[in-house]
């Protein structure tokens, strides 16, 4: 059995599965230490389904604590950045078009030194080790001891970025590095940033992958425990505590999956509505569909992997303006306080839970304390409120035709029926808890990304190279040697070169070892991409 | 036109699009053109009308690969440098810059050096789009010489190109920008006010503003970015028609390197079976058919954009799966006199058809 958590900023939901069969899902209310949200919640599915903590094969939690942690800006480590590719880069320094308040709170200090790589192998130039001591002392000097290292080309090879962090390792033993190439793609400037708010993140993460390892230590949970990262596939937790920032996207992500898995649906639109906002995904053949753009994390460029999301304001806690006959929903929401700030639970604020229930599509709270609304106003704020939704799907839509809807997340009553555009509205059973889900069926992956000159080694030969170190990685991080596919392949032929160089991107993924052979929604998807 | 740092994220935008696939992704040459503001403060765009008739004018851009140029990034001495040597070999100061292509992120290269130099951009440029070679300027349809053309790089290695012939230019040229690691920054074409006037295409830069602003405010109002985008094109007066040839999904796409360049096709099926196109590409979108028909063909721009936001997708970024919307729009004039047509038409990448304008293809004569 496996026990899947998502750690929201509001609550804690955990599920139980056994094999495709949810056994127990339990939501509990987020704890500032983490750990005893994460116990509680695993505490209840364990009891609600009878199991011993020694029948858990494996928990899988996904969190959304470091994206928040870098949207509001807080208990953000300062960095010291390392860019090796001097003198090329120059002229766009770290930090170039970060807001500047962020920038001002995680910018330690900056080294533009010599080093990186030219995109056929050649060294820019030599690795200056003196003056990458020097930067190392300084950082120690400072006491800033989160250090971010990128080089140019480091995706095809990371030994300068190595170097420096053997340097930075004796010279200052206590800091911990970030390197570029274990983060990031081609595209220096989105993978730094990447690299700095890894960096950032450090002391955060340390603290929560603590947490969640005491909590399964509390409960007598001897199972390993992963994490979910931002395409939905899952990494070790010592992985996740040096790589947070790969962890960012896997809230949406893991939602879309769990919804797919619930419904048995592949493709479709998820709306996954929360306490605040509606995050709105694209399903296609059971995985979210990929922003084809670069995405921005807090306000920067980042070249990650994530899943195409519309974020709308609305969500259970949102805030319904009425000044005379003008009607204004949000985008400010009441978020966990609408356990005392609703009319529902007693408070006096007009959320659009209320008038979700006092028009009769939810039934929770207490009805008797809804304020005398009247039908027509009342009726009004629905109508906009599924305006609003309406034009989401519409916006996330890619085929004229009507597309089926699958309403999950605690507030899915907000999405009406009979929406334009819309052939069915499905809300699963579990709905509210799907976002758990999706981490409880996540798959291991890897990926990696290199430069091949196909007149040195024959296009067939590094292919398979590719493939065979891939899937070697899916192995190391703790998948089935023989569950293991390749799901994404990407080779662009890098245009101007002489001879035949193309950039390829491999990405695996396999079942958990310890889980043997499943057959689960997102396996069959998996086969289904692979024969594309 | 003052160029003020708001207004750069609407030039790259609309050079994307002019780009028509090539030019390279804007955002490190916004990110450039950014900085160098800040520093410099805003700098003038001028009328090629307003040119002194010896004025010197220096178009410039980067010649290399765009995959190479998101990872090797300038070090910003680059452009100064190269014309700093023009200047000498000239014998006096360069008076303004210019882009050699508008499109993709050489559309905002003399940014850079103008805000350095303290120099005006001309609004114009030498191509009116993007094209794979030096050869396919505007300025070597007219007869006038690259040369003397000043290659530098960022690792401060400089190289003077002299030579009467153009297409050697380019061959030398080229195999200087693999030797520096892939990308380099050229100056080349130096041109007298007069010659500016006469050939460069006039309007360019200020038709991508005017586009990309088009395509920011439509977003806005929540109005059809495709739509507002065909109207700028319009009422530019270099791109007189604009046409949305298709919209579905990226079913396939093949590319290899031959000759030193991005080869290939990309198929788009329509949705819910509503017919395929192919493009072929050179770096540059070069002819799109729609079942077989030839729909648009160079020097005609075929941008492929989000389908959703109206975003640009370049060759390099084309990938399975994603959902587009084809679009074409006629050449600047300049570009479809026969003259042109031998030198960047579709025979001189090897199609075996004459050119055919976009309007005539596609029925759309008179609108």
């Amino acid at each position: 059995m496996r026990i899947g958590v998502d750690v929201g900023g509001t609550n804690t939901d955990a599920v139980l599965i056994d094999g495709l069969r949810i056994v127990a899902s339990s939501k509990q209310p987020t704890t500032a230490d983490v750990s005893g949200g994460v116990a509680a919640a695993i505490r209840a599915v364990l009891a609600d389904g009878a199991a011993a903590p020694g029948a858990v094969d494996a928990v899988m939690i996904g969190t959304t604590h470091f994206t928040n942690a870098l949207i509001e800006r807080r208990r953000l480590d300062r960095v010291g950045i390392i860019r090796l590719a001097s003198p090329s880069g120059e002229a766009l320094p770290p930090l170039t078009a970060w807001p500047d308040a962020l920038a001002r709170q995680v910018g330690g200090e900056i080294f533009l030194l010599p080093g990186g790589y030219e995109v056929d192998g050649r060294e820019i130039a030599p690795f200056d080790e003196d003056r990458m001591r020097t930067a190392a002392q300084a950082c120690r000097a400072q006491g800033i001891d989160r250090i971010a290292v990128s080089s140019a080309f480091a995706p095809i090879n990371p030994a300068m970025e190595d170097r420096a962090a053997a340097v930075i390792a004796a010279e200052h033993p206590g800091a911990i590095v970030s390197l570029s190439h274990s983060l990031g793609r081609l595209g220096l400037i989105e993978r730094e940033n990447g690299t700095i708010l890894n960096a950032a993140l450090s002391s955060l993460a340390a603290h929560v992958i603590d947490s969640f390892g005491q909590a399964l230590a509390g409960l007598g949970l001897s199972a390993p425990l992963y994490i979910s990262q931002n395409d939905g596939t899952l990494i070790s937790a010592a992985e996740a505590a040096r790589h947070p920032v790969l962890t960012i996207g896997s809230g949406p992500t893991n939602s879309m999956r769990g919804a797919a898995f619930l419904t048995g649906i592949d493709d479709a639109i998820v709306m996954d509505v929360g306490g605040t906002t509606c995050d709105i995904g694209v399903l296609a053949k059971g995985f979210p569909r990929e922003s084809s753009l670069s995405i921005d994390i807090g306000g920067v460029r980042t070249n990650f992997r994530m899943p195409d999301i519309l974020a709308i304001g609305l969500g259970g806690g949102t805030r319904i303006h009425r000044d005379g006959a003008d009607l204004r929903i949000g985008p400010d929401s009441v978020g966990f306080r609408i356990t005392q700030d609703s009319y529902l639970f007693g408070g006096s604020t007009l959320t659009a839970s209320d008038v979700a229930v006092a028009a009769g599509h939810a039934d929770f709270g207490d009805p008797a304390r809804l304020p005398p609304l009247g039908a027509e106003v009342r009726d009004a704020i629905w109508r906009r409120i599924q305006a609003m939704v309406a034009d989401g799907i519409d916006r996330m839509k890619t085929a004229p035709g009507p597309v089926p809807v699958i309403a999950v997340g605690g507030g899915h009553f907000l999405v009406g029926d009979g929406l334009p555009g819309v052939a069915e509205i499905l809300r699963p059973p579990h709905a509210s808890v799907a976002n758990a889900v999706g981490a409880a069926i996540a798959q291991v992956g890897a990926q990696i990304e290199q430069i091949v000159d196909y007149d040195v080694l024959p296009r067939e030969e590094a292919l398979a190279a590719m493939r065979r170190a891939a899937a070697e990685r899916v192995v190391a991080a703790g998948g089935a040697a023989d569950s293991v596919g390749i799901v994404d392949m990407e080779e662009i032929f890098l245009s101007y070169l002489p001879g035949r160089s193309a950039q390829v991107r491999m990405k695996a993924v396999g079942n958990l070892a310890d889980l043997g052979p499943r057959q689960g929604v997102g396996s069959v998807a998996m086969e289904a991409r692979h024969a594309n | 036109m003052r160029i003020e740092r708001s207004m750069l994220a609407d030039l790259a935008r609309g050079a994307a699009f002019l780009g028509s696939g090539g030019g390279g992704d804007p955002y490190y040459s916004l990110l450039l053109a950014e900085a160098a503001i800040e520093r410099c403060g805003a700098f003038d765009l001028v009328a090629p009308d307003s040119l002194a008739d010896d004025a010197l004018v220096v178009p410039c851009g980067w010649i290399g690969a765009p995959t190479v140029s998101v990872e090797k990034l300038p070090s910003g001495h680059e452009a100064l440098a190269g014309i700093r040597r023009l200047e000498q070999i000239m014998g006096r100061p360069v008076d303004a810059v210019m882009p050699i292509e508008i499109g993709g992120g050489n559309g905002l290269a003399p940014l850079i050096a103008a805000a350095e130099l303290g120099v005006p951009v001309v609004d114009c440029d030498g191509m009116g789009r993007a094209f794979p070679e030096s050869q396919m300027a505007i300025f070597n349809i007219r007869g006038l010489k690259a040369c003397p053309s000043v290659l530098t790089a960022s690792c401060g290695a400089l190289t003077v190109i002299e030579t009467d012939d153009n297409l050697t230019h380019e061959r030398i040229a080229r195999a200087l920008s693999v030797a520096l690691g892939g990308i380099a920054h050229m100056v080349e074409y130096p041109l007298t006010g007069a010659e500016a006037r006469a050939h460069a295409i006039a309007g360019s830069v200020s038709a991508a503003i005017a586009t990309g602003a088009a395509i920011r405010e439509a977003r806005a109002a929540r109005a059809d970015p495709f739509d507002a985008l065909a109207e700028a094109l319009r009422a530019t007066g270099l791109y007189p028609h604009c046409a949305i040839l298709f919209d579905g999904k990226i079913v396939d796409l093949e590319r290899e390197t031959r000759g030193g360049f991005s080869v290939g096709r990309v198929i788009v099926d329509g949705f819910g079976g509503h017919g395929r196109m192919e493009i072929e590409f050179q770096n540059e979108n070069l002819v799109a058919r729609e079942n077989g028909a030839i729909r648009a063909l160079v020097p005609d721009l075929i941008t492929v954009m989000d389908r959703e936001t109206a975003d640009t997708i370049t060759t390099e970024r084309l990938k399975y799966g994603q959902r587009v919307k084809i679009v074409a729009a006629a050449a600047p004039a300049m570009l479809r006199e026969p003259r042109a047509l031998r030198l960047v038409g579709p025979r001189a990448f090897g199609l075996g058809t004459d050119f055919a304008p976009l309007e005539e293809l596609n029925g759309m004569e008179g609108t």
